[in-house]
């Protein structure tokens, strides 16, 4: 809030103005985000790979965890309900359908988000607080070539594969639970699962939602580290606001997705 | 020497990655399970289909051989036009009858053949009327208490 206003009116007019302003903004950051990709591309590949590396192969452990524990929930919820049907044997579809199609993509990218997310955000945002990213204008290397394409490109590569990698590894879990634990068949846990999860269907629509929410994800983050107030407040407002704006991107995108998907036919 | 350690990571990381999703593609969808080979296409004319839905599996003597791809209504016939994919290895005479069956009480409905014993087979692009309807459970318990109804009728 740049002008000092007095009441309550004139204080909400600025807001809505800011807000316009810094949607205006962030189209024209994406565009010009897009247009030096190729750049970045070819010149700071290696910085590309390391962004991989940071938001990629350090979020392995949360995925996999949670992606383990959502399993084992489902797997027991599921047979508790599905038993009282007679259809314990479902309790694969269940898992794999819900995980595939829902909660693979949708989980994996709310702790994609606040695990990786942030920290591009808190990056970004610290080297503006410290006019890093100036001082590289000065020497005529672009910014957004040199720091925010190869952070916005590591984070839509590697949230699909966090997102696949969850789905399995719940699957895992819930095969744990319901034919190791609870004594389902598995022959009929895993030929249920096969007969009614569709590759093209299920699985890649699944993908498809994951590569979304991981380009809504990236450019959240690289978007609010870029255009925080350069304070220590300002970081820690931008990271909040990376963490609230990325779930409900996520979960609004995620309707839309689903409903153009899954329609119901 | 930090770089390729992170190079390693990542390769890691991706193999990783897409293990997860042929695992998610071969051993939970059906990538490799479905072996359709040279499909041809039968069509089918049904007085009533039921819940069927396109994607059915076709069975015969429960064998799944081809799947359901387009069900449209004839304006012609008043009745509704099932297109189904065979497999290319197997023929069915003329007078094969397809019928439309459920798996379980609750289950999925699938579209049964029943192989005849005509010496023509069925051609690509055919259509047969040669079929049963899905039986709809609310029909039946309808039928079923009229006539317990006309019976105790009687007895009175």
């Amino acid at each position: 809030m740049k002008t000092p206003s007095v009441n309550p009116i004139q204080r909400r007019g600025a807001w809505t103005v800011d807000s316009i302003w810094r949607l205006g903004f962030a189209a024209r950051f994406f565009f010009s985000l897009l247009l030096y990709s190729g750049q970045s591309l070819r010149r700071f590949h290696g910085l590309t790979m390391r962004e991989i590396y940071m938001s990629g192969v350090l979020s392995l452990v949360i995925i996999v965890v949670s992606g383990l524990f959502v399993g084992l929930v489902l797997g027991l919820q599921g047979y508790e309900t599905l038993q009282r049907f007679g259809s314990s044997e479902a309790l694969g579809v269940l898992v794999a359908l819900s995980l595939v199609r829902e909660l693979g993509p949708v989980v994996a990218g709310l702790l994609f988000a606040s695990r990786a997310g942030t920290a591009v955000t808190a990056e970004i945002g610290l080297m503006k607080t410290t006019q890093q990213l100036q001082a590289m204008d000065m020497m005529a290397v672009n910014p957004i070539a040199r720091v925010v394409a190869p952070r916005f490109w590591g984070g839509v590569i590697a949230m699909p594969l966090l997102a696949a990698l969850f789905s399995a590894m719940g699957v895992f879990g819930g095969w744990l639970i319901g034919v190791v634990l609870i004594g389902v068949d598995g022959g009929a846990f895993w030929s249920q699962m096969q007969s009614s999860v569709d590759f093209r269907f299920d699985i890649l629509n699944g993908v498809i939602k994951s590569v979304v929410f991981g380009f809504a994800v990236s450019l959240i983050a690289v978007f609010e580290g870029y255009d925080c107030t350069p304070t220590a407040e300002g970081i820690s407002r931008a990271i909040t606001r990376t963490v609230v704006s990325s779930a409900l991107a996520i979960l609004a995108l995620d309707f839309v997705l689903t409903s153009f998907m899954f329609r119901g036919n | 020497m930090k770089r390729s350690q992170i190079d390693l990571g990542v390769g890691v990381f991706v193999v990783i990655g897409i293990v997860a999703l042929i695992f998610l593609a071969l051993r939970v969808g059906n990538l490799g399970g479905e072996k359709i080979q040279n499909p041809y296409e039968i069509s089918a004319y049904f007085d009533n289909i039921g819940g069927l839905k396109v994607r059915a599996p076709v069975k015969v003597a429960g064998v799944v051989i081809g799947r359901v791809t387009d069900i449209g209504y004839s304006k012609d016939r008043y009745r509704a036009l099932v297109t189904l994919k065979l497999d290319g290895r197997y023929e069915f005479s003329k007078d094969t009858y397809f019928t439309i069956n459920t798996s379980g009480l609750l289950g999925e409905q699938y579209v049964g053949v029943e192989p005849g014993g005509d010496d023509q087979d069925l051609q690509p692009g055919d259509q047969t009327t040669h079929t049963q309807s899905a039986i709809v459970l609310e029909k039946l318990i309808g039928r079923f208490m009229i006539d317990k109804a006309a019976e105790s009728g009687d007895q009175k």
